[in-house]
């Protein structure tokens, strides 16, 4: 418990000083030492938190970590970065460059002064295996057993690292043309014929993206006693719920808490809101909704309605119709809350009024 | 569509407005006729006219369609009555269409067959905001002047409960108020009215209004009318006299008396005037209100009493509240007691499209197209004076 707590500290610890110095500034170097002992001392706490939570040390995973430390530090801060966290040293601490040189002074890479060595030699590695793929088709040309191969690439799925990540990769800065040449190498090397060693090489540069809308499941419709679809939607907006129930074959009548929409929103903008889900998917006379909502105001209530009316569509619908709603904004929630008043301020944002004297 | 919308541009060219206002019920025959014709092939397209235009004369078959009421007749039956936006809308189309509505001609079935022997009957018009109580009835008031009955039309009771400037200790009796300037006013618009009537019939008693003014018995009621109008602090006295001596005398058989109130919750509720010491002041305490409450008894014959509960105008009820239960409270429900409650409600889905028509000849919509219909039609959920504010927008 102490160490976790130890490292817990270590981390929240910046670097203070009394004077206003710009050495301070500069990014706080950590040897090597001091990285190998803090990676002992959180593989100790993970042990420690693992037999606190008693659970088996050996296979305690990051998840499990992650899932003990939300349990036993529960925090309500919003941004998810701020939160307590335990990870890995190597997480934590930003990967430092060795000493590059040795005792004599001479540096131990060839590439040293030209100043991004690991950027170089990168591309000097792609550059090589080009050469070497090229080689061996023009061995295969002369053989006559060449044959032209179709590239099969997964268009969509995975993409190319992004410069941030490069950078964080290489532990060195880079400029927005280095980064577009190592790409456009890398572009040339997938479009020849490799081998695998090479799709390896490839790969280690790529990431997969998932596709947004596939998270969404939609649920299947259900069918009361007279033999009528109907499917439910759950809704939220600041502090609104709402719960729709939309039946198929209906004649355009919605309520809401038992009350006729109409008497319920008498202001247009509300019933604009309703209207939009159904004009949008062109469904405008043809469904029947009945639904229940508390909480928030007369505007929030409607966006409620709206989402959860939307939600309970997705059933009725294709999956085409539901990727176009998803990207015309109807099915996400709406993640704005009241932000909250800060002392020395008036509100929010708003600041006192300003005297000069 | 597009078929639609070339028919519908030509049938605009053959419109000339300014036709309807001089020549009534003719100018539209070329047109309006050739839709009549037209009928068994047409039936996707509601008709929104008819050229019937005595409400005597409406049917069944009328429900939805739209009648003109020429401005002349506007000026003598409705002075004062009609709903400020449809004053507005009877301007910009320079024509006065009224719809004929399945509740207007019940009402009117009653009226036919009522029997002027049996004392007054009253029948209450109650429904939701907008869905059309004024204008039925005004439909009636109309059937009516064209009957040759008396009108008897408070346009809003509401405005005579609240925002009183001048509040008079009353001349007949201490303990009432009176409110000159409203009394004066509708007067003006009850001579309008009924102007024939009013020298015909012969004040009953001898009214002695201050030391040198006074009517005699026998002379006409043109003369109390003309006494309220000039002398404004007499104006209520005179307003609760014309009351009286119609109460009484309709039931000689004279003429036929149709009591109509707009907004008749407004009796039996509560008012927003004050004393000088800002004490409030109940309603029985205006004289105009209490001698209103006498007329809406059923206790004379030879006509009828057409009221409207509306929570439009109304003080201190809720928003929802539209039944005459709730609007007009125990003591008014008590009084009313025993009426006959018609109800208005949203238009249904033939009147819709025929409020839909009669915007789009009197080019009010510029474009028909189905979407739009469609939207309308959930924005206001049928309802028609929602349906009149959205158009109005678009």
């Amino acid at each position: 418990m102490r160490s976790t707590c130890q490292i817990l500290r270590l981390k929240h610890s910046p670097a203070v000083t009394t004077k206003k110095n710009v050495a301070a500034l500069r990014r706080e170097s950590y040897t090597v030492d001091f990285i190998k002992k803090q990676i002992e001392e959180f593989n100790i706490g993970k042990r420690h938190l693992a037999n606190m939570m008693g659970e088996d040390p050996e296979t305690f995973t990051q998840e499990d970590i992650d899932r003990a430390i939300t349990y036993l530090f529960p925090s309500g801060l919003f941004e998810k970065r701020a939160r307590p966290i335990m990870k890995h040293p190597e997480e934590i601490f930003p990967k430092q460059r060795a000493i590059q040189w040795g005792e004599d002074g001479r540096p131990f890479h060839f590439l040293f002064y030209t100043g991004k060595q690991s950027y170089y030699s990168l591309m000097h590695e792609a550059y090589g295996k080009v050469l070497h793929v090229e080689e061996r088709q023009d061995q295969l040309r002369a053989k006559g057993l060449f044959s032209e191969k179709p590239k099969t690439k997964d268009p969509i799925g995975s993409r190319w690292l992004i410069k941030e990540e490069l950078e964080e990769m290489l532990v060195e800065k880079l400029s927005d043309q280095d980064y577009a040449q190592f790409i456009r190498l890398l572009e040339r090397l997938s479009a020849l014929p490799c081998d695998a060693a090479e799709e390896e090489f490839v790969g280690r540069f790529r990431r997969t993206v998932t596709v947004q809308s596939k998270k969404h499941l939609i649920e299947p419709l259900q069918y009361d006693e007279q033999g009528m679809a109907f499917s439910t939607g759950r809704g939220k907006r600041k502090t609104a719920n709402a719960e729709a129930v939309v039946h198929g074959h209906g004649s355009g009548k919605i309520e809401i808490n038992g009350v006729d929409y109409l008497l319920y929103f008498p202001v247009t903008q509300d019933r604009e809101q309703l209207m939009f889900p159904f004009h949008f998917l062109d469904r405008l006379g043809k469904h029947d909704v009945t639904c229940t909502v508390s909480g928030g105001g007369r505007s929030s209530q409607a966006g409620a309605i709206r989402l959860a009316v939307a939600r309970a569509l997705c059933s009725f619908i294709t999956e085409d119709e539901v990727e176009w709603m998803r990207q015309a904004g109807l099915l996400t929630t709406d993640p704005r809350v009241r932000e909250r008043k800060k002392p020395g301020q008036e509100g929010a944002r708003r600041k006192f009024t300003w005297k000069k004297r | 569509m597009l078929k639609g919308m070339t028919r519908l541009v030509s049938r605009v060219h053959k419109l000339d407005p300014g036709r309807f206002l001089h020549s009534g019920t003719q100018a539209p025959q070329c047109l309006v006729a050739h839709l009549d014709n037209q009928v068994p092939t047409e039936s996707p397209r509601a008709i929104s006219r008819t050229l019937e235009n005595d409400p005597a004369k409406h049917g069944e078959q009328h429900v939805g369609q739209h009648y003109n009421i020429s401005i002349q007749e506007l000026k003598t039956v409705f002075p004062h009555g009609l709903p400020p936006r449809f004053v507005m809308q009877v301007k910009t189309f320079n024509e006065a269409c009224l719809m004929v509505r399945k509740p207007a001609l019940e009402l009117l079935h009653y009226l036919k067959n009522t029997n002027f022997a049996h004392p007054a009957v009253r029948y209450v018009l109650y429904g939701e905001k907008g869905t059309g109580k004024t204008l039925s009835l005004c439909h009636i008031i109309h059937f009516c002047a064209k009957q040759d009955w008396l009108i008897l039309h408070i346009p809003d009771a509401h405005l005579w409960v609240k925002n009183c400037r001048d509040l008079l200790q009353s001349t007949y009796n201490k303990q009432r108020f009176d409110q000159p300037l409203e009394a004066s006013v509708w007067l003006k618009n009850f001579k309008t009215a009924n102007e024939r009537f009013l020298s015909q019939i012969k004040v009953q008693d001898k009214y002695v209004w201050n030391k040198r003014e006074s009517t005699e018995k026998g002379s006409p009621l043109a003369e109390v009318v003309e006494q309220g109008i000039m002398r404004v602090r007499n104006a209520t006295d005179a307003v609760g006299i014309v009351l009286k001596e119609l109460k009484r005398q309709s039931s000689l058989g004279i003429f036929r008396l149709l009591v109509a109130v707009d907004g008749v919750n407004a009796l039996w509720g509560r008012t927003t005037l004050k004393r000088e010491d800002k004490s409030l002041i109940a309603p029985e305490e205006l004289a105009l209100i209490y001698n209103l409450r006498k007329m809406v008894k059923n206790d004379w014959q030879g006509g009828a009493i057409v009221l409207t509960v509306s929570q439009t105008g109304s003080l201190f009820k809720p928003r929802k509240a539209y039944l005459p239960q709730e609007l007009l409270g125990k003591e008014g429900f008590d009084t009313l007691d025993p009426f006959i409650p018609i109800l208005v409600s949203n238009y249904n889905p033939k009147e819709f499209e025929a409020c839909i028509q009669y915007y789009l000849e009197n080019s009010w919509l510029q474009h028909e197209k189905e979407e739009g219909k469609k939207e309308l039609l959930f924005l206001s959920n049928r309802n028609p004076g929602l349906l009149e504010r959205l158009c109005a927008y678009l």
